[in-house]
């Protein structure tokens, strides 16, 4: 929202072959507060364009003196990790936005059961030091490839003990995770939209309340069927190829449109739809909005016609 | 600006509360239009605001700091159940005593100072006298809880909301001036729960879009809106706990007393996302002003009057003004002599 921070990258830990740690200090004025769960979103000058992408903050909130995010290195990569991995060095500067959170502990459990898949490890590390500063009931079930961000799981080890649960290339029985537990206990996920689709469906199964359940995906966008998006106003047309998402592509052509989260649950971001159909791929409308295709989130949704048009 | 003196008479007994023209002028008056809408008028909390205005600074602080506080802490005696935090808002009340400490130092350093090392702190409140070392976070460091502290020391009532489930939930609090309300009651409900009494509103889904548009407000965006209403006497404290004290109060006003028993009651209402624990912030700083002082601002006497004569039934009930609003209307239209349009 208000106002880039310039923040110096301090250091670069490997964490795994596919994992780098970064520290990013303040330039000219003190990082602001954050809670925990709260990512960033960084911007990353690339050779075409720039990359946007929401990293979320690992360190602990009490301490405002650095940020720290991990970056995973995607395979398919859109851009912006490579450009982490490959063209950021320790001195750089870099441009983050303020903190904003949308994956928020809930201060009222009384017991917190966290299940991470692989990088989606990073905002549960913030979560840690929040939990263990307060004295708050809580267990972490960490699955992971060690080539990949197990490099975590050594540290996790020391400050967690018995209440970390390691499941190393392995799914862990997720059913067995949630029975037997009291109404107070509240389960978090983060990780990859199969880990996340599995414990949801495992806590319907076990009639665990909506409410008791709360997860954030970390991949970016998915992708999708190219389309345009032709601007109502000035009548351009901005190509949306299949790995870009239409926030994206829109931000390429010099159209800026407010976003916080990139990933369809703050609705920052919400454009009015002039012409077309919209396939939804956001957490925030509601189905009475989804119908009636007037409106899109732009940092995950895409078209179902060829040709959407903007009202911008 | 100067703080006057601590008047424990102002906003009951003998109700001393007086304007100086300066706060005259400052008045912040809600009425952008004749016709009252009932809409969502939220906007961004502009940081400066226009030097000298309400809006100048996070948190406004006015000549009637002193009598506020001194009222404040005469409520909170009485019924102590004013000032309350559940258990889970532990890290949220700390978020606002270092948001208080920290706005009203930078911005009135001539009345206030926090110093910090680390988690070492030393606040100093020059009006109310007030020198007291602590460690952040360390609840045994004060001599109350940070709610209670902090809240006696501000002017306004103060909630902080959790958020979850896409919802706002009123969990903490110290209100000692509500228009009509009690923190006891609200306690714990959600947002739609205690807005469940205005009229109008639910059926054009105001609610709905306020409610999504405050729970994505984040840190270093906070946002403001006015609300009004009016009251008998510069009363502060019209909860309905005190109902018997105030509620016949509305029967009293002739067209000789109006001027000078009417005020008009404007809350400044402001949404600060806290950092540490993300809990809302919702500030209430209510501003009062008798008609008789609002009426030297001619344009504004004229508006009040429109607004006024235009409220839908249901609003006015709602506001509790029906039982006096004719009297105060026909008062007004002395200022509001235009010829009506001719078609
Ligand atoms: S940026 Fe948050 S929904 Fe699009």
């Amino acid at each position: 929202m208000s106002g880039h921070i310039v923040v110096k990258v301090s250091a670069i830990d490997t964490i795994s072959p596919v994992v780098k740690q970064f520290t990013l200090e303040p330039c000219d004025r003190a990082l602001p507060r954050f809670s925990a769960g709260s990512h960033v979103v960084v911007s990353m000058p690339g050779q075409d364009r720039w990359y946007r992408n929401a990293y979320s903050l690992l360190g602990d909130p009490a301490d405002t003196s650095c940020y720290r995010i991990a970056v995973r290195r995607q395979e398919a990569s859109r851009g912006g990790s490579r450009f982490m991995h490959e063209d950021v060095a320790v001195g750089d500067h870099l441009s983050i936005s303020p903190p904003s959170n949308f994956f928020l502990p809930r201060w009222n459990a009384r017991h917190h059961i966290l299940i991470a898949g692989g990088i989606g490890i990073t905002p549960f590390l913030a979560y840690l030091h929040e939990f263990e500063r307060q004295g708050a009931s809580h267990e972490l079930h960490y699955s992971f490839r060690e080539d990949t961000t197990g490099g975590f799981s050594l540290e996790l080890q020391q400050r967690l003990g018995s209440s970390l649960h390691c499941y190393q290339g392995a799914r862990p029985d997720f059913h067995r995770i949630l029975a037997d537990r009291p109404l107070g206990t509240h389960v978090y996920i983060c990780g990859p939209q199969g880990m996340i689709d599995a414990v949801t469906r495992a806590a319907k199964d076990m009639d665990w309340a909506d409410t008791r359940v709360h997860y954030e995906a970390f991949a970016a966008p998915e992708s999708g069927t190219p389309f345009v998006a032709r601007l109502a106003a000035s009548g351009i047309d901005v190509t949306v190829d299949d790995e870009t998402s239409l926030l994206e592509a829109l931000e390429a052509q010099g159209v800026e449109v407010p976003n916080l989260c990139r990933g369809g649950v703050c609705g920052q971001c919400k454009t009015a739809v002039a012409e077309g159909r919209v396939e939804h791929r956001d957490a925030f409308l509601d189905d009475e909005e989804r119908k009636r295709h007037d409106c899109i989130m732009p940092c995950v949704s895409r078209s179902l016609t060829d040709t959407l048009v903007l009202d911008l | 600006m100067r703080l006057y003196p601590r008047d424990t008479q102002a906003f009951r007994g003998h109700f001393t509360y007086q304007n100086s023209s300066e706060a005259i002028r400052r008045f912040p008056f809600p009425f952008p239009e004749d016709d009252y809408i009932y809409s969502v008028n939220i906007e961004p909390h502009v940081l400066p605001g226009p030097e000298g205005s309400v809006y100048e600074h996070m948190l406004d602080i006015d000549e009637h700091y002193l009598s506020e506080t001194a009222e404040r802490d005469m409520v909170l005696r009485e019924d102590p159940d004013r000032c309350l935090a559940m258990p889970h808002m532990r890290q949220a009340c700390w978020d606002l005593l270092e948001f208080v400490m920290t706005h009203y130092a930078r911005d009135y350093p001539q009345h206030f100072s926090f110093e910090r090392q680390g988690d070492d702190c030393v606040w100093v409140n020059h009006p109310l006298n007030i020198r007291q070392s602590f460690r952040m976070g360390e609840e045994g460091t004060l001599p109350t809880s940070p709610l209670e502290l902090i809240g006696r020391q501000v002017q306004g009532d103060i909630a902080l909301l959790d958020q979850r489930d896409g919802d706002l939930f009123m969990d903490a609090g110290v209100i000692t001036s509500p228009a009509d309300w009690s923190l006891a009651f609200d306690a714990g409900m959600s947002f739609k729960q205690w807005h469940g009494p205005v009229p109008l509103a639910h059926e054009m889904g105001i609610f709905d879009r306020a409610l999504k548009y405050l729970c994505a407000i984040q840190v270093g965006g906070p946002v403001r809106r006015l609300n009004w209403t009016m009251t008998i006497h510069p009363r502060m404290d019209s909860s309905p706990e005190t109902f018997a004290h105030w509620g016949k109060d509305r029967t009293t006003i002739t067209p000789d007393n109006v001027g000078q028993d009417v005020y008009l009651r404007v809350e400044l209402q402001t949404l600060v996302r806290m950092p540490r624990s993300h809990a809302l912030f919702f500030g209430i700083r209510t501003y009062l002003i008798s008609l008789e002082d609002l009426v030297t601002h001619r344009a504004w006497a004229r508006r009040l009057h429109r607004v006024l004569k235009g409220l839908p039934e249901e609003l006015a009930d709602y506001k509790g003004l029906s039982r006096y609003r004719e009297t105060v209307v026909d008062w007004l239209a002395h200022y509001d002599r235009q010829p009506e349009p001719q078609y």
